[in-house]
Order: C-alpha cells, then sequence, then structure tokens
C-alpha cells in the first residue's frame, strides 16, 4: 500500500495541534518552511494495515484568502502550488464543536478545492458540557464528507479517527466524486454567501445550541477585570521570575560542575598538549556554555506553554494590547519581551505566538536589548568596582539606581526602536487585534511535554551547532600563536585575538576602551559573562570564578579611568555580544539579512552609547 | 442615526445590523476589516454583548458574539454597525435561554 499525506486544516484555537500530537505522539518534527517564518509540523504514523501515514498540521486559518503568511502557505499546501510539499491525499477538517456556526464557513471553502475531505469535530467534551448538540449524520450527509466527534487531549475519538483515516483511499474519493460538480462554484463565492450557506446548514445541524461556556465567564469577570486582571498577569510574571532565577540555579550549577568535573578528568588522563587545550577550552567550554541555558529555557517554557494551552495567553495579550499598541506592536509581544529579561533566547522563540510576521519580526529584533540574566554579571563587577555604595536620595543606594538604570536604558531603547521600526523597516498596512479568546481549558501533561522537548531539541540541534563552531574558532583566535618563551605579557597577547585587539584598539579609542577591554571582546563574543573571564584572562588572574571577580574590582579600579568604566557599561546595554542569541534569531527569522541587520544596528548602538558616555563623563570630570 | 459598536461599553448589548469599513481613516487597513469580521464570526442579525474593556482607556473590547468571546480594539469595533437593545427585553432572552 502506497504512503497517505493527510494535511490538517482549521482555525486558530480549535484544538488542531493538540489533535496531531495526539495522532502522530513524539515522532514529528518541527521546522520552517523554506525562505519563510512559519512553522511546519509534521509527523507520521503507523495503521494497524501497516501503511505509513504522513501528517502535516498547517498554519490555523480563518480562510483560504492570500492576507497572511499563513493563509498563503495553507492555499499552496492544499491546492498543490507549494513548491516544497506534496498536494495532501486527504484533507483533516479540524472545526471546534462549540463554534460550529463559524467554522462551518471554513469547511465549505476547503470542500470547494474537490480533494478528499475528513471533518473532525473536535472539543466535542465542551460542547457537551455546554449543551450543544449536533446531528452528526445529517451534517455528514449535507456535506457528503465523513464526520467524527474528537476529544483532542484525550484518546477519545481518536481510534475512530485513525481507522477512518485507514480506509480504501479511493473509497472515500469516489464517494465525494459525485457532489464535485455542485460544489466547484463554492469556490468563487464571497465571504458573506460562504457564511450565509454555512449559517443555514448549521441551522439543520444543530440539534440544541446549548449554553455559553460558564467557567470561562467567570474566570474572565477576574482575568480580565480592569483592574484586577493586570495584578493577576503582574502576579503570574512574578512568580515566573522567581521559578527561572530559582529552580534554574540548582540544575545549571550542576551542568557548570559537570564540565569542570570533565575538564579535571581530561587533565588528569590527557599530556598536557593543543589537543587537551581544544577539548577543554574549545569543545567542553562551548557546548557548556549551550546547555547551561536548557533549564532556564525549559523553566520559561513551561509556563509559556502552560498559559498558551490554558488560553491565557489571549487574555494577557487583551490586557497589555494598548501599551504594545503605542510603539505599534501587538498584545501578544508583550510576554516574549517580558520572557526576554530572564533570556532573549526564550523571548525571541516564544514570538511564535505573534501571527502577524511584521510584528514578530519588530519583537524579536528589540528582544535583545531587555536586560538578560548573562549581563548581571559584567554589571555588578563594574558597579562594585566604580559606583560608590553610598546612599542618595531618600536612602536609595546609588549602585542599586545605576543597575536600575541600565535595565530602564534597555527598555526605552527597547521601545524607541520598535516605533522607529514600525515607521521604516517593517512598515505595513495596520494589522487588526482581532482575537478570539477561547475557551479556558486544563493542559494536558502529554501535550506540554511533547512540545517542551521539541523547544529543547530546537535549541539544543540549530543553536547548539552554530554556538559550538564559534566558540572552537575563538578557542584558536585566543590560543595561536604561541607566546614565545620569554614572554613577559600574557599569553593572549601574542595570539591572533591579540592582535586582533590591538587592531580593533584604533577603532575603540574613542570610547575611552583599552587594549585589555577590546581583547577581552573577542572571546567575549560567546556570551556576556565569559567577559568577566575574559578580563580575568587578560590581566593574567588566576583562581576560581569567584576570585578573579574579586580581584578584578581591585585591579579594574586601578587601571581604568570612570568615564571607560562608565563607557563600558553603555556598551553592554546593546552590544548583542552573545552567540546563542544570534544563532536563535537566525533560526527564527530563517533570514541571515534580519539577522545581520540585528547585529549590526546593536553594535552601532553600542558603539554609539559608549562614546557618548565616555565623552560626557571626560567632559564633566575634566 | 447610526450605532456603533465602538460607542458601547461594558453590559451593554446589541445587534448587528451591518458593516461600515469605510468610516475607518486607514484605507488599506479598511479593505479587509470586513472579511475579517465576518470571518471570526461577526455577522448580521448576531446578538453582540459588550463583556470586558481593556485597563487603559477601556481598550481594546472583549465582546461575545454567537457562542464565542472575541477581543477587538475599538478602532475595529467601529466598522460594525448596530441596533441597540431593549436591556430589559434580552436580559429575559438570556434568561430563557440559559433554562
Amino acid at each position: 500500500m502506497s504512503d497517505l499525506h493527510i494535511a490538517l486544516v482549521g482555525t486558530p484555537n480549535c484544538g488542531k495541534s493538540s489533535l496531531f500530537n495526539m495522532l502522530t505522539g513524539s515522532r514529528q518534527k518541527v521546522a520552517n518552511y523554506p525562505g519563510v517564518t512559519v512553522e511546519r509540523r509534521s509527523g507520521h504514523y503507523q495503521t494497524s494495515t501497516g501503511r505509513q501515514v504522513h501528517l502535516v498540521d498547517l498554519p490555523g486559518i480563518y480562510s483560504l484568502k492570500d492576507r497572511t503568511l499563513d493563509e498563503r502557505i495553507t492555499r499552496q499546501v492544499v491546492t498543490g502550488a507549494h513548491p516544497h510539499e506534496p498536494r495532501p491525499d486527504i484533507l483533516l477538517c479540524v472545526a471546534d464543536s462549540t463554534n460550529l456556526r463559524v467554522h462551518l464557513r471554513l469547511v465549505l471553502e476547503l470542500r470547494a478545492l474537490g480533494l478528499p475531505l475528513i471533518l473532525a469535530l473536535n472539543m466535542a467534551d465542551l460542547a457537551e458540557r455546554d449543551g450543544i448538540r449536533i446531528d452528526l449524520d445529517r451534517l455528514s450527509r449535507e456535506l457528503g464528507v465523513p464526520v467524527i466527534s474528537t476529544v483532542a487531549v484525550r484518546q477519545s475519538g481518536m481510534t475512530g479517527l485513525k481507522k477512518l483515516l485507514d480506509r480504501d483511499l479511493h473509497d472515500l474519493t469516489r464517494k465525494q466524486a459525485p457532489a464535485g460538480e455542485g460544489i466547484r462554484k463554492e469556490q468563487h463565492l464571497s465571504t458573506r454567501d460562504l457564511q450565509k450557506m454555512a449559517r443555514k446548514l448549521a441551522n439543520r445541524i444543530l440539534i440544541a445550541e446549548g449554553h455559553q461556556h460558564r467557567i470561562t465567564r467567570q474566570l474572565d469577570q477576574v482575568i480580565l477585570h480592569p483592574v484586577v486582571g493586570p495584578f493577576v498577569l503582574f502576579g503570574l510574571l512574578f512568580v515566573m521570575f522567581q521559578a527561572v532565577f530559582s529552580w534554574a540555579e540548582a540544575p545549571m550549577a550542576w551542568i557548570d560542575g559537570s564540565i569542570v568535573w570533565l575538564q579535571d578528568r581530561l587533565v588528569a588522563f590527557l599530556p598536557e598538549s593543543w589537543f587537551l587545550s581544544l577539548l577543554n577550552d574549545g569543545i567542553l567550554a562551548g557546548v557548556g556554555s549551550v546547555i547551561v541555558f536548557l533549564p532556564q529555557i525549559l523553566i520559561l517554557f513551561t509556563f509559556i506553554l502552560i498559559m498558551e494551552a490554558t488560553g491565557y495567553m489571549a487574555r494577557a495579550a487583551f490586557l497589555m494590547d494598548r501599551l504594545m499598541a503605542k510603539v505599534g506592536l501587538n498584545g501578544r509581544a508583550f510576554i516574549p519581551l517580558i520572557s526576554s529579561f530572564a533570556c532573549a533566547i526564550p523571548g525571541v522563540m516564544a514570538t511564535r505566538t505573534i501571527e502577524n510576521a511584521r510584528d514578530r519580526m519588530t519583537t524579536i529584533m528589540i528582544a535583545p536589548l531587555m536586560t538578560c540574566s548573562a549581563r548581571l554579571p559584567v554589571y555588578t563587577l563594574i558597579i562594585a568596582a566604580f559606583i560608590p555604595n553610598k546612599t542618595v536620595w531618600g536612602g536609595m543606594g546609588l549602585q542599586g539606581l545605576v543597575m536600575f538604570g541600565l535595565y530602564l536604558s534597555g527598555v526605552v531603547s527597547a521601545l524607541i526602536v520598535a516605533a522607529v521600526m514600525k515607521m521604516t523597516l517593517t512598515k505595513g498596512v495596520a494589522q487588526p487585534f482581532l482575537m478570539e479568546l477561547p475557551k479556558y481549558q486544563l493542559p494536558r501533561l502529554k501535550n506540554l511535554l511533547i512540545d517542551l522537548m521539541e523547544r529543547a531539541r530546537i535549541f539544543l540541534r540549530r543553536a547548539g551547532t552554530i554556538i559550538l563552531s564559534t566558540t572552537i574558532i575563538l578557542w584558536g583566535l585566543a590560543s595561536y600563536p604561541k607566546a614565545p618563551k620569554d614572554a613577559t605579557d600574557p599569553e593572549i597577547y601574542y595570539s591572533f585575538a591579540g592582535m586582533l585587539g590591538k587592531i580593533l584598539q584604533h577603532i575603540f579609542a574613542p570610547l575611552g576602551f583599552n587594549w585589555e577591554i577590546t581583547v577581552a571582546l573577542i572571546p567575549g563574543m560567546a556570551a556576556r559573562e565569559v567577559a568577566v573571564a575574559a578580563l580575568g584572562t587578560v590581566y593574567s588572574l588566576s583562581g576560581d570564578e569567584d576570585k578573579v571577580a574579586d580581584s578584578l574590582v581591585n585591579v579594574l579600579q586601578g587601571s581604568w579611568p570612570l568615564p571607560t568604566a562608565l563607557a563600558f557599561l553603555a556598551w553592554y546595554v546593546f552590544a548583542p555580544q552573545c552567540l546563542s542569541t544570534i544563532a536563535v534569531v537566525r533560526r527564527e527569522t530563517n533570514s541571515w539579512r534580519w539577522t545581520g541587520f540585528m547585529v549590526a544596528y546593536l553594535f552601532a548602538l553600542a558603539y554609539l552609547a559608549a562614546w557618548a558616555v565616555n565623552s560626557i563623563a571626560r567632559a564633566v570630570i575634566g | 442615526m447610526k450605532k456603533y459598536l465602538s460607542e458601547l461599553s461594558i453590559g451593554d448589548m446589541a445587534k448587528i445590523s451591518g458593516f461600515d469599513a469605510d468610516r475607518c481613516s486607514d484605507r488599506d487597513f479598511a479593505r479587509d476589516l470586513e472579511d475579517r469580521l465576518l470571518e471570526i464570526g461577526f455577522e448580521e442579525g448576531l446578538k453582540v454583548e459588550v463583556l470586558h474593556e481593556g485597563p487603559v482607556g477601556r481598550d481594546p473590547m472583549a465582546v461575545r458574539v454567537g457562542n464565542m468571546t472575541v477581543g477587538l480594539r475599538r478602532i475595529e469595533a467601529d466598522a460594525v454597525c448596530i441596533h441597540e437593545e431593549d436591556q430589559q427585553e434580552s436580559h429575559g432572552n438570556e434568561a430563557a435561554a440559559a433554562e
């Protein structure tokens, strides 16, 4: 028997992706359609008769028009016009049973394509609870397609669905063929006429209309309350941040510890050589710098996925939309941006919930401006060394005030950049906010785990490869050529990184940066916190991380003028010194041009800010 | 005088009488607005009820239409024409439907 290609089509929030998870389990993969940012979820399973079934989960759409990228991709796939996706043999149309009046329009539109169609009426449990009763036989007869009732978050209906999909394809096609002539004209009907047809059909097949989802209404009285609602949102975010920082601490320490343990083992077993250095300082350090992010990413995503699955995400977008709209963004950009305060990587990955491509791009571009946790070691070091620990205005600590100022500069510049981008690069027709607020649902552990694993895999595979190869290059730059025997300066002085640092120094001199800083910036490209260790290397300090940071405070106090230190802080507000973020942005935008633009504009801002701070500070201090 | 969905506040009920996307000053934005509103479930003759309003400037608004809740900005609600319902009567209907 030949393989079967099935495409899942349906509106957003109809439970299409849960149904897909239920059918394929973990035998699925997420990628992007070539050249665009639309996510392509595909998977497969084997039927009891041994047939391979390939499933593709098409983006959620309300119609087959050409307005959004999602609609275009779906249209191309179902009409067989997509250059990479084969035309599916069967369309599995998923519709929300609780809202059939609206969803039948899309079903009619899809049926007009003439492909064999199976209609899955999803969320049958919710419909039953709300008292909605549907005449399935009549619906199937009138549409001329098989109709099955399903509950995507449970096995219920899944066996029936699989059996239906396993039937002979010809059988399905033959059965639906006679209706073909009559329906073709539906393709040319307007939205309004299709809607009218759908409504008439709905009136005939709905036995009982049901009542509103009562729990959803009651919950929304609190969650969407103009005063209480924002409190709930910020409370939730507070818990999320607490979790990211406190829960992730232990696993991050284990990962760090295991890497150090492995490095020690290697030192014990292998002779001192370039090979040992490559393994320890190149590969292991590189691998470590990738997986150390994993605990934070998993915790953040657990929160984000739960918010998504329960229906809360749409409410958060609703509450924040007006504020985000002020800089031309959608309410949905709020959660990704807030997540970026912990780490820009999950923040950028979370922008997938923003449907509009331009809004999503703007959000990705500004996400690195949110002060992430990796900047803290750098900020803490410089503040401890240069900002006096005294209180100003009414008991506020000056050090804390400077830290706050750094966070604030990030946020304010992000808003400015977003507003400027909206007027230039991502300019276009304003997009409506128009969004269904789905009924609340309890998330399912299985779905949550599948999605979580997928995010982890994407990060490790896609970002990991880029990060690992670049850390090895950076290791090579910092280790070769070797220092001569009678070297007086630290080893790095004689390496390529040292030479590069000397050249870069001409460029960085106007910022007040000395040679030591420019050299430290090169290995510091890997991740922001690496700058602390790199400065330690340049100033020939040894010992563990804490000791280096402690002695650095004294060394820096002695060798950097205050304007240099302040310029260094300003540099780190903007500089995209994090390979993982760059790699993830490349993956999520699917474009080197956007990635290049982001890196370039951030470096430009970093340079300008550091230059301005250095010049002003020198003028003031004299 | 014509009334629009954007003029309602929390608790108000009305019946949709039509669409008028041309009221929007941004022509490109208005072009698809009517279709989008139809697709998400707004339609002539359906009842709407304003359930919630955003915390800033009472925008966006959450509206019950048919069996679902839709969030939309007031600028979008400006394209939906309505007849205002008699509050008493419609509340009576609601109660009857819930029985």
